[in-house]
């Protein structure tokens, strides 16, 4: 990242131009997602306008609830554990901060360029079941209780198909860092046809399938809203939270909505790459410099295709029965995922 | 797999939706900016004729909740024929609906023998003091010009 602009910047610059980087990285897929699409687009699904008051459009509506949970009280119920309750937003917030870190956005413009980045991203997304676990815990309420066990069930029990359909990318491009599994989509080849390269979506279908599946179980988005589901649970973990401590839930939502959005496009749509094939590129030293202003475009342009199919699913299916939602997870994909490693590694060996 | 079929269904539902409020625009109205239109014979507000009314009281006791206030008294009026005995009449002093406790449900309106309380389809009249929803007699007269023009009469009814 230091040499973006072919100046040398200093190692304070360095980290302060990654913090500044991370919060756009967080904020912006986030405040985009819930303008878009939770606003607007959910609107339009059920024939009306949605927020139309604020800016042109209800464009300014998101400054508007900011404001709104910010000047709101901190509220903490009596019997509450006070330190971990507060701290509970903040966990899963970190969870999404740390998930970004991996995450390139092109040749250069990355935060940092982990040998095993899969392996951390994967890692690292489970903290914030700690979060929400502790959360429904501290509040010393039943409701809150319940929802936070059935979020851990869940999101223990999703993270598996989850893990185990990145693997087939992972056989696939022989790398688990991000950079070397986009080069390999983009240099590739799909039965010698080099054009478009070889996004991993076509060979690995069945893995993306499962992999949208288990991250909208991951982001407790509906049909996988157990968790707070609000005509069994009130609102689940978050029930007794108010304010801003509610507001960090609410972004880590989504925020990390366009995160995982992110890391699929990454792992099967190509990432920030065009197809080599198209400027004579054969390896990522080839790229050109400018690709660290189109990459980061062409990222957010798919992020928002596969968040509008996250929400399209959210918005119209009804809600899962938890025994039905546990019995998805185990018997059926993790049984096909299982399946798709052992034909792709097959695959891999013999052709 | 029969369960597919109705999976892509749904999804084709919202997204139709969706292009239908691209394209034609949303079945809502942006209220305050664009006013609905209620159906003629909405019960927005109750509107008093108060040529009609003489203070019999059946809407004050047939009333549910008791929102209506009616004060009268006996006057002479002059006789109908010349040389005749003056007629007894009930005036009305005071006519008022509460509207903090009507549940429009209309009954005051079916009793009334006169024809002197009329539906209208009127609906902005809140307020904010409650108090101010005390409708007084003159305030329900002034309602009758938002009420609409009575439905023309089947063939063959008999008409005063």
């Amino acid at each position: 990242m230091s040499a973006v602009l072919a100046v040398e910047v200093p190692y304070w610059g360095q980290s302060l131009l990654r913090v500044l980087g991370g919060l756009v990285a967080v904020l912006l897929p986030a405040g985009t997602i819930v303008y878009l699409f939770l606003f607007k687009m959910m609107s339009f699904m059920q024939s009306r306008l949605g927020p139309m008051e604020a800016g042109p459009y209800g464009s300014l509506q998101l400054v508007a609830e900011v404001g709104k949970w910010m000047q709101k009280e901190d509220l903490a119920p009596e019997n509450a554990d006070r330190t971990i309750f507060k701290m509970a937003p903040l966990v899963v917030l970190v969870s999404t901060f740390l998930l970004v870190a991996v995450i390139p956005f092109g040749p250069d413009a990355y935060f940092t360029n982990f040998a095993v980045g899969v392996f951390f991203g994967l890692a690292v997304s489970s903290i914030s079941v700690l979060g929400i676990l502790i959360a429904g815990w501290a509040s010393a309420n039943k409701y809150s209780l319940l929802g936070g066990l059935r979020a851990a069930g869940q999101l223990i029990a999703y993270e598996l198909p989850l893990v185990l359909a990145t693997l087939g990318v992972v056989i696939q491009a022989e790398s688990m860092n991000f950079q070397e599994i986009v080069v390999a989509q983009n240099t590739g080849a799909i039965f010698g046809f080099e054009w478009l390269g070889n996004p991993f979506i076509f060979t690995q279908f069945i893995g993306f399938l499962i992999f949208m599946i288990a991250v909208q179980a991951e982001l407790t988005q509906a049909p996988f809203d157990m968790p707070i589901a609000e005509s069994e649970l009130v609102s689940g973990y978050m029930t007794e939270y108010s304010g801003f401590r509610f507001l960090i839930f609410f972004i880590a939502e989504f925020a990390t909505a366009g995160i995982f959005a992110l890391i699929a496009s990454l792992l099967f749509l190509g990432g920030w790459g065009v197809p080599f094939v198209w400027f004579d590129w054969n390896s990522l030293d080839d790229v050109s410099w400018w690709m660290n202003l189109v990459g980061p475009l062409i990222m957010l342009t798919k992020m928002l295709l596969l968040t509008f199919i996250i929400m399209w699913v959210r918005f119209s299916y009804p809600r899962f029965r938890e025994d039905q939602l546990q019995t998805f997870a185990w018997k059926v994909l993790i049984p096909l995922s299982l399946a798709n490693i052992g034909i792709t590694a097959i695959l891999k060996v013999a052709v | 797999m029969p369960k597919v079929p109705g999976l892509i269904k749904g999804l084709g539902v919202t997204l139709g939706t969706l292009g239908k409020t691209v394209t034609e625009g949303a079945a809502t109205v942006q209220y305050p900016h664009e006013k609905e239109a209620p159906p003629v014979r909405a019960r927005g507000v109750i509107a008093l004729h108060e040529g009609n009314c003489t203070a019999c009281m059946l809407c004050a006791r047939s009333c549910p909740d008791w929102c209506i206030y009616i004060e009268g008294h006996k006057q002479l009026a002059p006789p109908r024929r010349a040389g005749g005995k003056p007629r007894q009449v009930n005036h009305l002093d005071r006519f008022d609906i509460d509207y903090a406790l009507c549940m429009y449900c209309g009954i005051c309106v079916e009793v009334c023998p006169f024809d002197a309380l009329f539906w209208s389809p009127e609906y902005e009249y809140s307020e904010p003091r409650i108090a101010d929803l005390l409708h007084d007699k003159d305030k329900l007269g002034e309602w009758m010009e938002t009420v609409p023009e009575a439905p023309a009469l089947e063939a063959g009814a008999q008409s005063k």
